[in-house]
């Protein structure tokens, strides 16, 4: 369907119609604009050409009337442009309840990938049709990008923060992905491929490659004994520090009185800086784990966190709010 | 003020070329005429290092595995075109160049108020582009012109601390000039010589010197940081010691995205001198355009953070900076539809300078208007650190900025030099410009909006097709450059004498000797006409009586 030299890339996710949607009106009227300047300075310069040396020009200074219409009209129609990208660009940055996370981390060159069932990836990704993807971005390093432009998206892979993003892949096939923040020596080899496939047989090549799967619920249970995290954070409520029973995804009331939900960016702040968010009730005892956990082990302390999703939390001594449980 | 165009011209016997001789009298001269010119010697050859950069990249990108380097000496040639062109090229060029030389004239002034001050930023800024070539040569640099944390304040293996503080010191020749201009044009006016009397150039020097002194030294303090980073490992942008690298990106922008408009106002100011001139009317809009100059160095101040809508900025802050984004555009919109109505009814030459500045208006059309893709948060999505990017800056900055530059220069060439260049060779050397440039970049829209990123030293085949009409551009464009820097310097000894008012225009500039006299003026001028007039200026020796008449027949 794509000629040789194509104009737009392939539309393979639920963002890519808007996007090249949006394209075409933005084009069009610039498009009206610059001919219209064009055509004007041309036939005045052709026009009006000096026929005599001496000659000089009709002395106009100006017309209130013309500088008003051209503020106004394309002030109103920058304003639709601006309105219509918000529009896309809310609906890119809210991602929807019912994602499939994934875990991506960019490190000076390689792009690491883990599927929610700890299947690992480099440099590939692979994801259902017509399923909402979320990808949780970390980075080791420096800034990296990940961009997928048969999808229309892309997001910065920021050291020292979790970015997200999200999209609904519409087309099987395989599409590039491409490292799109400059980041240093083999930028430009930081790339990979999306594979796009049918659910079905997304679930066949996730079970089929299950022998080479760490389960990161697992690691990160066992991180969590081998940190020490256990000595405080006791399931039953009664230790030093909140129950981490049923958090995930709760309202946690903090000591300076307003609340926060607890996501991934969350757990990894209260890891790497637990002076910042303190919970209601507790003292700030908690030692930083900066520079003691690279990131895939946070992210699978997360999943192990997040495992906890289930458990009971207890009436006291947990993080939840009590009325907040139900989020 | 004898000389008519008829007459034959002659050299003034004495002017500020030939009034003192020796080496001397060049570097230790407080003459702002003389002192441009020295900036023109030192950006042309930082502009020859950028463009032989440029080149290089563009050959090296004609196979999609990469023509002529390694990955480590292509991500530093990308980051010495940008660093050599930006600060050292763009950003002096125009205020540095013909600010230089034209400001005091165009206001009947003998010079600038501090003119030891501007002898200064002359030598401030060759010892921070001695710096920055100090650091090109020893290991080169790699972090991109951006100096994005904390790759540049960690992790990068080049010379990157001679470089930020080659570009610190650059800023305080900023921002003196900027102090200097300023005050230049608050209280050295000639008498008549009312604020909405000034030349359009004035106005648009005078909006970026407000950003040379509010935005400079932000930029100068946040690559101080990333060096002290760097050096003394604080922890400013570094997360692993607790700092920020977005935070980077907000105080790099607050003074780089304002620095874009450095580099096109003054060169709108340029636009604006030329149109009347060839067109021989008074400039259509003159408040409109004076105003906007000051309205987009102001707005241009609060878009920053449109650079950074994928850095998972808040939702709000997004939004927030698309719209004052589309804003900003207004004023440029407003400034381009004066121009092009300046042109109705006039009397209109094919001059060199003339061809360049229609070139401009189309130019800069186009790259304004491309700014309206990247200002919409859902394209911008899709587009951010693409080709589209590069295509649509290059736009502004060569299309735009040089487009004014060379065309300023050839425009007041004869005013600088006393001698008229080869108007045939420049025609067709700006004809070429305008070819040239078109192929190199109009491609890389294209290539961007297929997902190209920028940066790339390999790339998918798929895209080479794109990058090889891209490169056969860039060849064209080489020579568009080398053509007037070639006939120019021939010009400056065996041109014809121009004489004071060659084309003729109405500026103060016109009204003295070519070359002028060291004092400019023999008598301190009084203005008593509007800008732009030419019904009542006899002096300029026009055809003015029958001018409206003959253009309502021609009707």
């Amino acid at each position: 369907m794509q000629s040789d030299l194509p104009l737009y890339p392939e539309q393979a996710s639920n963002f890519a119609a808007n996007v090249d949607a949006l394209m075409v009106y933005i084009t069009a009227i610039c498009a009206f604009f610059a001919v219209a300047i064009t055509a004007a300075v041309v036939y005045f310069f052709f026009k009006y050409r000096r026929k005599d040396p001496a000659e000089v020009g009709v002395p106009i200074h100006g017309d209130m009337r013309l500088e008003t219409a051209w503020i106004v009209v394309p002030l109103f129609l920058a304003l639709t442009m601006f309105g219509w990208g918000a529009v896309v660009y809310v609906d890119y940055r809210r991602a929807p309840m019912d994602t499939l996370d994934i875990y991506v981390i960019g490190k000076q060159w390689m792009w690491k990938v883990q599927q929610p069932t700890g299947l690992r990836e480099i440099n590939e990704l692979h994801v259902p049709v017509g399923r909402n993807v979320k990808l949780i971005l970390a980075s080791e390093d420096v800034i990296h990008d990940f961009s997928v432009p048969a999808f229309r998206v892309k997001m910065d892979v920021v050291p020292g923060h979790y970015n997200t993003m999200w999209f609904r892949p519409t087309k099987a096939g395989r599409y590039h992905f491409f490292c799109q923040q400059y980041c240093g020596t083999n930028h430009a080899l930081m790339g990979g491929w999306v594979t796009v496939m049918e659910p079905m047989e997304y679930s066949a090549w996730l079970s089929g490659s299950s022998d080479a799967t760490t389960n990161p619920v697992v690691a990160g249970e066992k991180l969590f004994v081998e940190k020490a995290c256990t000595t405080c954070h006791l399931s039953n409520g009664t230790g030093r520090a909140p129950s981490l029973n049923g958090v995930f995804g709760a309202k946690v009331p903090l000591a300076d009185g307003s609340t926060v939900t607890a996501d991934d960016a969350y757990i990894r702040e209260s890891i790497l800086n637990p002076q910042a968010k303190i919970v209601a009730g507790y003292q700030p005892l908690m030692p930083s784990f900066q520079g003691q956990l690279t990131e895939e082990q946070i992210m699978d302390l997360t999943s192990y966190i997040k495992s906890l999703q289930s458990q009971p939390a207890p009436t006291k001594g947990s993080g939840v709010a009590p009325d907040a449980g139900k989020k | 003020m004898s000389a008519t165009p008829a007459a034959v011209n002659q050299m003034p016997r004495e002017h500020y070329l030939n009034a003192t001789y020796g080496i001397r009298s060049w570097l230790l001269t407080t003459d702002h005429k003389r002192i441009a010119l020295l900036y023109l010697a030192s950006v042309t050859f930082f502009f020859f290092i950028g463009g032989a950069f440029a080149t290089m990249i563009r050959i090296h990108l004609l196979s999609p595995k990469g023509l002529l380097v390694t990955p480590e000496t292509y991500n530093k040639l990308f980051t010495m075109h940008g660093v050599a062109m930006i600060f050292f090229f763009l950003i002096p060029s125009i205020p540095a160049v013909l600010g230089n030389f034209l400001l005091p004239i165009m206001i009947g002034a003998k010079d600038l108020a501090f003119p030891k001050i501007n002898l200064l930023s002359w030598y401030i800024y060759l010892i921070g582009g001695g710096f920055v070539l100090y650091s090109f040569s020893t290991g080169g640099l790699d972090t991109g012109w951006t100096f994005y944390t904390p790759l540049s304040s960690v992790y990068s293996n080049s010379a990157v601390t001679p470089a930020v503080i080659g570009v610190f010191i650059n800023g305080f020749s900023s921002i003196l000039t900027g102090l200097n201009f300023i005050v230049t044009v608050h209280t050295m006016r000639a008498p008549g010589m009312t604020w909405f009397r000034l030349p359009l150039f004035v106005w648009a020097q005078y909006a970026t010197s407000i950003i040379f002194i509010l935005g400079t030294p932000v930029i100068a303090i946040t690559l101080l940081l990333a060096g002290m980073e760097r050096m003394f490992h604080l922890g400013f942008f570094n997360p692993q010691l607790g700092g920020d690298p977005i935070l980077f990106q907000h105080l790099f922008w607050f003074y780089s995205h304002p620095a874009v408009y450095i580099m096109i106002l003054p060169a709108m100011g340029v636009i604006s001198e030329i149109i009347p001139t060839f067109a021989r009317k008074p400039i259509f809009g003159y408040s409109f355009i004076a105003g906007s100059s000051i309205a987009i160095a102001v707005i241009g101040f609060f878009v920053w953070a449109h650079h950074m809508f994928v850095t998972g900025e808040s939702t709000y802050a997004a939004l927030t900076f698309s719209l004052l984004s589309y804003l900003v555009a207004i004023p440029s919109a407003v400034k381009v539809f004066n121009w092009t109505s300046t042109l109705y009814k006039g009397s209109i030459s094919y001059d060199t300078p003339m061809l360049y500045a229609l070139g401009f208006i189309g130019l800069f059309l186009i790259g304004g208007l491309t700014g309206l893709f990247l200002a919409c948060l859902g394209l911008d999505i899709h587009l951010h650190d693409t080709y589209f990017v590069i295509a649509h800056f290059h736009y502004i900055m060569v299309g735009g900025a040089v487009m004014g530059y060379v065309g300023g220069l050839h425009y007041w060439w004869p005013k600088i030099t006393g001698k008229l260049y080869p108007e045939f060779l420049a025609r067709v050397a700006a004809v070429t410009l305008f070819l040239g440039f078109n192929l190199t970049f109009f491609p890389q829209f294209i290539l961007g909006y297929l997902g190209m990123p920028r940066r790339y030293a390999s790339y998918p085949p798929e895209f080479q097709v794109l990058n090889v009409m891209s490169t056969a551009g860039a060849s064209i464009l080489a020579l568009g450059y080398l053509l007037p820097m070639i006939y120019l310097t021939w010009s400056m000894r065996y041109g014809e004498v121009a004489g004071p008012n060659p084309w003729p225009a109405t500026g103060l500039e016109w009204k003295t000797p070519s070359p002028p006299p060291t004092e400019n003026f023999d008598v301190t001028p009084e203005v008593t006409w509007e800008p732009y007039d030419y019904d009542n200026r006899p002096d300029l020796g026009l055809d003015v009586k029958g001018a409206p008449s003959l253009a309502h027949g021609d009707d």
